[in-house]
C-alpha cells in the first residue's frame, strides 16, 4: 500500500508528519519560541543588573510620590489590558469579532496610558539630574556610606536600559494590536490569539522588572544598610 | 474536522476565571507595594519578591497565556528549557560578591610614613 493510500487509511500519528504535535498551529509555536529567547534576554539583563547591585553601593532614591504612585499605576494599567486582552481573544473563539476588536482597542488603551505615565516617570527622574552614567549629585551626597564609598552611577544605565526595552516592547505590541484590530474580521481566531501571547509576555515581563527594579529602590529614609 | 481546525476554534477558561486571576494578580502586587515599606533585610526581600514575581508570572502563563491548557507536550518543549537556561545565566553571579569586597575605602587613614631613624 502507498503512503499516501495509507495516510487515507489511518488517521494521522504524531511526530509522523501531517499532524500537529503540540495541537498548535506553526505560527503560534514561532511565538511561543520568540517568547522564550526574549526572556532569555530580559533574565540576562535583570541579572546583570543584579549582579552590578550585588557588587556596589546601590542608590535607593525613589520616593512614594511620584516615582512608587506611577509605576504601581502601571501595574495596573498593564495587568488591566492583559485581562481586556483575554477577554478579546475570548470573544474571537465565540466568532464574535467585533467585540474581540473593542477589547482589544481597550488593550492599546491601557498600553498607551502605560507609556504616557512612563514617560512622566523618566521626564522626573532626568530633570531630576539622573543620566545613563551619572547620578543627581544629592543622590551621591546621601547615598555615600559612612566609609566614603559613593554610589554607583550605573543606576541610571541600568534603569533606562531595562525599563526602556520593556517600553519599547509595549508600543510595538501596542503597534501590532492596532494592526490586528484594523484586521480582526479577516484574521483567524489563531492570530489573534498569538498577538495575545505577546501581549501577555509584556505584562509577564513587568511582574519582574516592577519589584527587581522599582520596589527594591525605594527610599525609605534610612541609607545606612546601604 | 483537522487537528488545526480543532486548534483554531477552542478556547478554553470562563470570564469569571480569568477576573478571578486578575484580582490575585492586583492582590498580590498590594502585597508588593506593602512590603516595600516593611523594615526587612534586604535578602529576605529579595527571595520573598521574587517569590512573589514567580507567583505572578506562572497566573499569567497558565491562564492568561493559556498554556495550562495546550498539550503537555508544548509545555515540557517550552518551560523546563527556559528554567534550565536561566540557571545557567547565574553562574557567574557570585563573583560580585568578590568585586564587592575588592572596594577602596576612601576615607581610610592614609598609611603613615615610617619615622625617619635618625643616623648617629
Amino acid at each position: 500500500m502507498s503512503t499516501e493510500a495509507r495516510a487515507g487509511h489511518f488517521p494521522a500519528v504524531d511526530w509522523e508528519g501531517g499532524a500537529f504535535p503540540y495541537r498548535v498551529g506553526h505560527r503560534k509555536l514561532g511565538m511561543w519560541l520568540f517568547i522564550v529567547s526574549d526572556s532569555l534576554t530580559f533574565s540576562a539583563l535583570l541579572i546583570g543588573y543584579s549582579y552590578l547591585r550585588a557588587s556596589n553601593v546601590w542608590p535607593t532614591p525613589f520616593p512614594f510620590y511620584p516615582s512608587i504612585v506611577f509605576s504601581s499605576v502601571m501595574t495596573f494599567c498593564l495587568l488591566s489590558s492583559s485581562l481586556t486582552m483575554v477577554f478579546g481573544v475570548s470573544a474571537s473563539s465565540k466568532g464574535d469579532k467585533a467585540k474581540a476588536r473593542k477589547w482589544i482597542l481597550a488593550t492599546i488603551f491601557f498600553g498607551a496610558a502605560f507609556i504616557v505615565l512612563h514617560l512622566i516617570e523618566w521626564r522626573h527622574l532626568i530633570h531630576e539630574g539622573l543620566r545613563p552614567f551619572y547620578l543627581p549629585e544629592h543622590w551621591v551626597q546621601a547615598f555615600t556610606t559612612t566609609d566614603g564609598v559613593p554610589p554607583s552611577p550605573l543606576f541610571g544605565a541600568t534603569f533606562f536600559a531595562i525599563t526602556g526595552l520593556h517600553m519599547f516592547h509595549v508600543a510595538t505590541g501596542a503597534v501590532y494590536l492596532l494592526v490586528v484590530a484594523a484586521r480582526v474580521n479577516k484574521l483567524k481566531h489563531e492570530d489573534i490569539e498569538i498577538s495575545g501571547l505577546y501581549w501577555h509576555f509584556v505584562d509577564l515581563v513587568w511582574m519582574f522588572v516592577f519589584p527587581l527594579i522599582y520596589i527594591m529602590s525605594v527610599d525609605v529614609g534610612h541609607h545606612a544598610g546601604l | 474536522m483537522t487537528a488545526h481546525a480543532h486548534a483554531e476554534e477552542h478556547f478554553a477558561g470562563s470570564n469569571k476565571l480569568f477576573i478571578s486571576i486578575w484580582v490575585w494578580l492586583v492582590g498580590l502586587t498590594l502585597v508588593e507595594i506593602f512590603l516595600a515599606y516593611k523594615p526587612m533585610p534586604i535578602h529576605l526581600m529579595l527571595i520573598v519578591l521574587l517569590g512573589l514575581s514567580i507567583i505572578k508570572a506562572a497566573l499569567i502563563v497558565a491562564y492568561f497565556m493559556h498554556l495550562k491548557f495546550e498539550r503537555l507536550s508544548l509545555i515540557l518543549t517550552i518551560v523546563p528549557m527556559l528554567v534550565v537556561c536561566i540557571m545557567l545565566l547565574f553562574v557567574f553571579f557570585p563573583d560580585s560578591f568578590r568585586s564587592a569586597g575588592l572596594r577602596y575605602k576612601f576615607k581610610e587613614e592614609p598609611p603613615v610614613a615610617p619615622a625617619q631613624v635618625e643616623e648617629p
